[in-house]
């Protein structure tokens, strides 16, 4: 039986990317959706601690000015076995900062398969597609799919109650002084 | 006055999953092939194993044993390639089976109201009763991700 050739995600040229690791699985990212690489070590101090609750995958969040970047544990997001993450991520025209292992490679692709209709959960907005590169099948991934807006609107919630709480403290000590 | 019945013969693929044989209508098979890498990434749905390269397709490997049998069955011997429909949309779907395919020609009585949803219908041969396979409804797709979520289970992350 003859089936329609498969969908492809309009790849007409190669596309940059960069394979990474998450709990030793491979993941691949367009380079153009990557803003920044940073090590861990050196966030020490930038990174405060954030508490959403049922949101375990977010720990951390990176304050640059107005703006909030959240920390999403990769193996935590695809739920593998836990990894201390080495490196981060920014993601551009997102407000995800994602903790990897670490960086195997940039390479480039030139065929994007959409996902197969079979899967059918969460993976849909995991990735965009997947790529077979030397004789393996890689899924690459999709920025804005690590934090669902109703994901950042309860990260945001959970900073506001945390400024607040700061916020109160301060005062609380200043009318002891 | 004779009555005569005319028998409606369709072809099937016979596959074999452990000590059980199940049917196939074989319009909806594409080719037998034999075990090649699974490719795994982390997704949450069930039943599904990963990915094989086939003929420059991605093809999603769907294991149906432990719906069929009860259990995982995890040697196999080949995979067969069916079309699975998704609406309007057709693709390809590798179920691992456990030994050599049957192509044979019989009449399908039809799924009575008390048969699970992945039966299609029921066939006679070589003195076995032969469930008829609806590939639609037996792997995963968008309306089982619905019924899914109407009835929530705990799905974990399957690397």
């Amino acid at each position: 039986m003859r089936l329609a050739a498969p969908a492809k995600l309009g790849l007409a040229k190669s596309e940059q990317i960069i394979l990474f690791r998450v709990s030793g699985q491979l993941f691949a990212v367009s380079s153009a959706s990557v803003q920044e690489v940073r090590s861990v070590d050196s966030l020490s101090g930038a990174a405060e601690e954030i508490n959403a609750p049922g949101l375990r995958k977010v720990r951390h969040v990176l304050r640059r000015g107005d703006r909030s970047l959240f920390i999403v544990n990769g193996a935590m997001h695809f739920g593998l076995h836990a990894a201390e993450g080495t490196l981060l991520f920014v993601l551009r025209k997102t407000r995800t900062a994602l903790l990897i292992d670490g960086i195997e490679k940039m390479t480039s692709m030139t065929r994007l398969q959409a996902l197969p209709l079979s899967f059918c959960h969460e993976e849909r907005r995991w990735y965009r597609g997947l790529t077979a590169l030397d004789q393996t099948v890689v899924p690459v991934v999709h920025p804005e799919g690590f934090l669902s807006p109703e994901e950042l609107a309860q990260l945001d919630a959970a900073i506001l109650e945390a400024d607040h709480s700061a916020g109160e403290a301060v005062e609380g000590t200043d009318s002891t002084q | 006055m004779t009555v005569s019945t005319e028998l409606e013969l369709q072809s099937f693929v016979l596959l074999r999953l452990g000590e059980r044989r199940f049917a196939v209508s074989a319009t909806q098979i594409a080719e037998l092939v034999a075990p090649s890498r699974v490719f795994r990434f982390a997704h949450r749905t069930p039943k599904l194993e990963g990915v094989i390269l086939r003929r420059g397709r991605i093809v999603p490997v769907c294991d149906v044993s432990e719906i069929l049998l009860g259990k995982r069955w995890t040697s196999r011997r080949f995979y067969l390639i069916a079309v699975r429909n998704y609406g309007p949309q057709r693709e390809w779907v590798a179920v691992p089976v456990t030994g050599e395919c049957e192509l044979i020609n019989a009449e399908m009585m039809s799924a009575g109201e008390s048969d699970a949803p992945h039966v299609a219908g029921w066939l006679s041969h070589d003195g076995d009763v032969i469930e008829v396979l609806n590939l639609d409804v037996l792997t995963p797709g968008p309306e089982q991700a619905l019924a899914e979520r109407a009835t929530p289970q705990g799905a974990e992350a399957r690397p």
